[in-house]
């Protein structure tokens, strides 16, 4: 569908009577990890309408699960087809590309979720309120908080099991992000992942208000940074009187063929493009948590609930970043020359100001949040790096980086006291003399974030750094190893706290967590040690994977 | 034949892994297989040996390739032998006098209840200090080199339950390392000259490298000679060494490891001949501890530490010998060679009298012994006649030699070198005639110790004397068996090359002198110990004595220079470190800690701060994207 035809559309009405829009051409088959996740998403709304109370956990866990496990091996099915390598293409129109990057993006996010699915899950942390298990979520969200409506509803034994069909959605448009072929499904499918997130930020059942507060503080940040990347693809449509990908970078590149003498007086001016591409640029590096636009990751990640936060850090990541690499990949590489430096920039102040102000933080979740600026900037150093590598390396960095992130905010949520998670870092003390398993399953991912040899931190932060160095950025490399060293001071020194320090007597408790939690911290420190110590399998996995659809 | 080479080093090293490796129930029989091996290491060399006579003069190198150890790209160390003349008189006075001392240490050490440990250190010696010798190429030289020092400081240290016996190795462990130093960097510098370490190609071409560097190698190598033969500067280390088991001061430190450096230099002789400033250092340092060791012998009481400046100094003389060049290398080792006989029967005869006096080694306590032990004293006394060149035994032949060598050189450095050699000569007759009479003759001097118990002195088991008597017969023969018509001077040529000099006097005169030396050496020695009655206390003594019985003050010297030195540097440097280094790392730190401080203030839980950073932060990255267009 051409833009002539629109036009005509619109100037021709009674001339040619209604010319039929032809029906688009949808590979369902291709489609289907995106599909059977929205299906799910779909059928968990219905059972929370139909199902009775009493089952409804338990059939949003299975659906969940089933749901992602089906995504997941839809996408190996696409992957073992050769769509990720010689077939790869662009789907449904135009609007959606299916290739090595978005597949492994995509097998990356749905085995994290279902690793994050497992944290939701979980109801043995807490003990139970009036004979009823309770996970991590408020029992009704439209309670307000400290009122007798809650009262009432905890102990109506109420739990909010709309955040699995939630994360489903988010899901399913973290899947659509970093496969978006045009700049319009780019925005559709970052609101459909961006809106179940605000949700369930909100829905912690523990320090409500705070949780409310990072809601807010998210959506409204988030609606803002919206408006910048919507505005941001006006310019761009203005520029090439096109939102798609293809038609973009061939504007960029001067290879246009057919130009609509309408938009050819507009069509090709620089200052449209340069701050049009600025601002959808702006749109992704907020979601990444780049700074200056990071500020909402510490608020958000300390007050939304901490399964929520590990989903967030990861998968959101992971999906962020696959947009970021398309966009300067596919659409931009011809300007290559204008957004690289001013790329430096911000690769630098994230890294530096990342590890930084994480030094004085003394609450654990923010540390992380801290902690995952700088892995920001890390990634954005790979990303800059302009080649082929510098693809496959981000590729394994976010796979390996999820993992360790849900791992890591998993064990947190282990460690508790009287107030639910005991997250101020003063209480950490001495953790290693009383629980010496947990302590070290969190030093190890303390150890991956630092980038510690044998973790999968340091495979995947040597691979970004090369990347980065052979594109010609050893200046970022030094300043990024000067981060890590850096960063490593506060990951060490919450390792030092846990295992040096005396125990403070009305310290935390370590709960004992279900199968679920269990394993999910389980798969987390599996992956970082295979990642670790043979990451070899897994960077080939991703060096095929390197190649974007045009 | 070649395939034997291997064998020779194989036996003793088999023994020391089966001997250290085998723990307890190998106690009874240790000793016997220890004293087997080292037989059966020399029964191999006389084999070779008898190959080797039967060749002619060129083609008796044997060489034997056993595999590659370090094959690099332009960096090739092989585990290759070479066996020359030079190897196999050195293999031959290793495997002889090892298994000669092997067998009195099975005496000796009777009594001791780590003997099976000892001979395995003894074994590991005898492998490694035939690795040394047989190695083609410096690198498995080093690596010889190094297992002799492993070597000497577990028996230097053997008897670890003394403080004495752990300072000492410790002492022979740091200062050997100094020498070790000097090797390695030889080591380099020839790789980097030469691009290669092994022996044939580096010393036929030594006319293709610039005598500054050849000049460099040598000096290097005389440091690493210095370090393992006790030469001064490094020679400290040998007196103290004495606190190890007599055998292995007879073995090691009087007969083979310390000449090593002998070794290395005559084995180089080819760097050093185009070297002639490093020749002439060479030989000052052999004339310098020549004299050193030879005024330290004068004056001590101790049997061991009079024996082990008769061993600095004799070195000296082969040192000396091998600076000289092509007049000298075969006299060098000739000397060597001699010396091991009469100087490891000397210090088995040492031995064999501490044995009998309850370990007691302060001669001014022995006095008279040659009523108690008739074999011990023909036997001493025979390697005493040896040392000191009476006319017709080894040390006459081979240290003559040296000196009409030295007067050989020419020129005024041939006078004064001639001069020097002949004066040690007189120095040698009157500390060796000390000791003989001091522990022979006279009266009885020694008392009961503080427990009240009286030493009963008495002959050595046969274990013991026998192998005293056979070095006895070599310090009587070996030296007049291998001068008569040149033997050793043919024997050795071929491979260290031989000219005469022009000796500015005769050998007649330098013969008679050297007996007109000897007979006012021994003359005064008698007419100071032998004439009237020796104090048991020592006197007070010149000066010089003083000095000479604190080893010339090396001791204080290296404590003041180097010691406290070292102390120094490492005071400032730990200074420089705290204050410099650690505040450089901590202020960094508190600096990235109050940076964080400030930072973190920004984030001041405001949404609307939040949206500006955003704000301004895209403004910012616009205005850049403008800006990088527009430059």
């Amino acid at each position: 569908m051409s833009a002539t035809v629109v036009h005509s559309l619109w100037t021709t009405t009674a001339a040619d009577g209604i010319t039929k829009i032809p029906a688009p051409n949808i590979e369902y088959a291709q489609l289907s990890p995106v599909l059977i996740v929205l299906g799910a998403a779909v059928l968990g709304i219905l059972a929370e309408a139909f199902v009775p109370r009493r089952g409804r956990y338990h059939t949003q866990l299975f659906l969940s699960v089933v749901a992602l496990a089906a995504g997941f091996a839809a996408v190996v099915g696409l992957a073992a087809g050769g769509y990720g390598t010689t077939k790869k293409h662009i789907a449904a129109m135009g609007a959606i590309a299916v290739d090595g990057p978005a597949l492994f993006l995509q097998g990356t996010i749905l085995l994290a979720s279902i690793v994050a699915v497992f944290t939701f899950a979980e109801r043995k942390l807490d003990p139970e309120a009036h004979g009823n298990r309770v996970d991590s979520f408020v029992a009704q969200a439209a309670a307000v908080p400290g009122s007798d409506t809650e009262k009432a509803a905890v102990k109506a034994g109420f739990t909010t099991t709309e955040v699995f069909p939630l994360a489903l959605f988010a899901v399913a448009g973290m899947l659509v992000f970093p496969a978006a072929n045009d700049l319009l499904t780019l925005f559709i499918a970052l609101e459909v992942f961006s809106l179940p997130l605000y949700l369930l930020c909100a829905l912690a059942r523990r320090k409500r208000l705070m949780s409310q507060e990072a809601a807010v503080k998210y959506f409204l940040l988030g609606a803002f940074s919206s408006a910048f990347l919507l505005f941001g693809i006006a310019l761009l449509y203005g520029y090439a009187g096109s939102v798609s990908y293809a038609q973009i970078a061939e504007v960029v590149n001067g290879t246009v063929q057919n130009v609509d003498p309408a938009l050819a007086e507009t069509m090709g001016n620089d200052a449209l493009l340069l701050i049009g591409g600025a601002m959808v640029l702006m749109g992704l590096l907020f979601k990444v948590g780049a700074v200056p636009f990071h500020m909402w990751t510490p608020d958000v990640y300390q007050g939304a609930p901490t399964p929520v936060t590990g989903f967030m850090a990861a998968a959101t990541k992971v999906a962020a970043f696959g947009a970021l690499l398309r966009l300067l990949y596919v659409v931009l590489p011809g300007l290559r020359w204008d957004w690289r430096p001013v790329m430096w920039g911000v690769v630098i102040v994230t890294m530096l100001g990342g590890a930084i102000v994480a030094i004085t933080q003394t609450d654990i979740k923010r540390l992380l949040a801290y902690s995952s600026i700088a892995h920001a900037g890390f990634i954005l150093a790979g990303v800059i790096a302009g080649t082929s590598d510098g693809i496959s390396s981000v590729l394994f960095y976010l796979a390996a980086y999820s993992f360790v992130t849900i791992g890591a905010f998993a064990v947190v949520t282990l460690v508790r006291d009287a107030g639910g998670e005991a997250t101020h870092l003063s209480k950490w003390a001495g953790l290693g003399r009383r629980s010496p398993l947990v302590a070290a399953v969190f030093a190890v991912f303390l150890l991956a974030f630092a980038g510690i040899p044998l973790t999968s931190g340091f495979s995947g932060k040597f691979a970004v750094f090369k990347a980065a160095a052979d594109g010609g950025a050893g200046v970022l490399v030094v300043i990024g190893v000067i981060a890590s060293a850096i960063a490593a001071f506060f990951y060490i020194r919450v390792i030092v706290l846990m295992f040096f320090s005396e125990p403070k007597p009305e310290g935390p408790t370590v709960a004992v967590p279900s199968a679920l939690t269990t394993t999910a911290i389980a798969v987390g420190i599996a992956v970082t040690l295979v990642l670790g110590v043979a990451p070899q399998y897994f960077l080939d996995l991703a060096g095929q994977a390197g190649g974007f659809v045009r | 034949m070649e395939n034997l080479i291997a064998l020779l080093i194989a036996a003793p090293l088999l023994g020391a892994a089966v001997l250290l490796c085998g723990g307890r129930r190998l106690d009874r029989v240790g000793h016997w297989l220890g004293t087997l091996l080292a037989a059966a290491s020399f029964v191999i060399g006389v084999v070779l040996f008898g190959d080797m006579l039967g060749k002619s003069g060129e083609g008796r190198s044997l060489h034997q390739h056993l595999f590659s150890w370090i094959p690099v790209e332009g960096f090739q160390a092989d585990v290759a032998f070479q066996l020359d003349q030079l190897s196999m008189t050195f293999v031959l006075l290793i495997t002889g006098v090892g298994t000669l001392i092997h067998i009195y240490s099975i005496g000796y050490m009777e009594h001791d209840e780590r003997r099976r440990r000892f001979f395995g250190y003894l074994n590991l010696f005898l492998a490694a200090m035939l690795l040394l010798v047989l190695a083609d190429n410096y690198l498995l030289l080093y690596m010889g080199w190094e297992g002799v020092g492993l070597a000497s400081y577990l028996l230097i240290g053997f008897w670890q339950h003394k403080p004495s016996a752990a300072t000492a190795a410790k002492k022979a462990f740091l200062v050997n390392r100094v020498g070790d130093m000097g090797l390695s960097i030889a080591i380099m510098l020839m790789f980097t000259t030469f691009g290669t370490f092994a022996f044939g190609p580096v010393l036929s071409s030594t006319g293709d490298a610039t005598e500054g560097k050849l000049t460099a190698i040598g000096l290097m190598l005389l440091l690493a000679a210095c370090g393992k033969s006790a030469q001064v500067p490094l020679q400290s280390w040998l007196g103290d060494a004495m606190e190890g088991p007599t055998p292995v001061s007879a073995l090691i430190h009087a007969a083979t490891m310390v000449t090593a450096g002998v070794y290395l230099i005559t084995r180089s002789g080819a760097i050093f001949n185009a070297a002639p400033d490093a020749q002439l250092v060479v030989v000052v340092v052999g004339a310098v501890t020549l004299l050193f060791g030879a005024i330290v012998g004068c004056a001590k009481d101790d049997i061991k530490k009079a024996l082990a400046g008769s061993t600095m100094s004799q070195i000296g003389y082969m040192i000396l010998a091998a600076g000289l060049g092509p007049i000298g290398y075969v006299f060098a080792i000739m000397h060597l060679v001699t010396h091991g006989f009469f100087k490891a029967g000397l210090f088995l005869g040492a031995g064999s009298v501490m044995h009998g006096m309850n370990d007691e080694v302060d001669m001014r306590k022995y006095g008279g012994l040659r009523k108690y032990m008739p074999v011990t004293f023909v036997t001493f006394g025979l390697g005493y006649l040896a040392i000191i060149g009476f006319p017709g035994l080894s040390g006459f032949f081979s240290k003559d030699k040296i000196i009409e060598a030295a007067f050989a050189k020419g020129g005024t450095e041939g006078w004064i070198l001639g001069a020097v050699t002949l004066l040690g000569a007189a120095i040698t007759a009157f500390y060796m005639t000390r000791v003989m009479l001091l522990t022979f003759f006279g009266e009885k001097r020694w008392q009961p110790d503080d427990n009240g118990h009286e030493p009963h002195p008495h002959e050595s088991p046969k274990s013991m004397t026998i192998p005293m008597v056979i070095l006895a017969f070599g310090s009587v023969f070996a030296g007049g068996f291998f001068s008569i018509g040149d033997r050793f001077l043919h024997w050795l040529e071929p491979v260290t090359g031989h000219s005469h000099g022009n000796p500015p006097v005769s050998a007649t005169t330098v013969t008679t002198a050297t007996v007109v030396v000897l007979v006012i050496g021994v003359a005064i020695a008698w007419f100071m110990y032998g004439r009237k009655p020796v104090p048991v206390a020592a006197p007070r003594g010149s000066l010089l004595t003083r000095a000479a019985r604190r080893d010339l003050l090396q001791d204080d010297f290296n404590h003041v220079v180097l010691v406290r030195g070292g102390e120094h540097l490492t005071r400032s440097l730990v200074y420089v470190d705290h204050t410099l280094v650690d505040g450089v790392v901590n202020g960094t730190a508190a600096s990235f800690g109050g940076l964080s401080g400030r930072l973190r203030k920004l984030q001041n839980g405001y949404a609307r701060t939040y949206a500006v950073s955003m704000f301004g932060g895209t403004a910012v990255l616009i205005a850049a994207t403008l800006l990088m267009r527009a430059v």
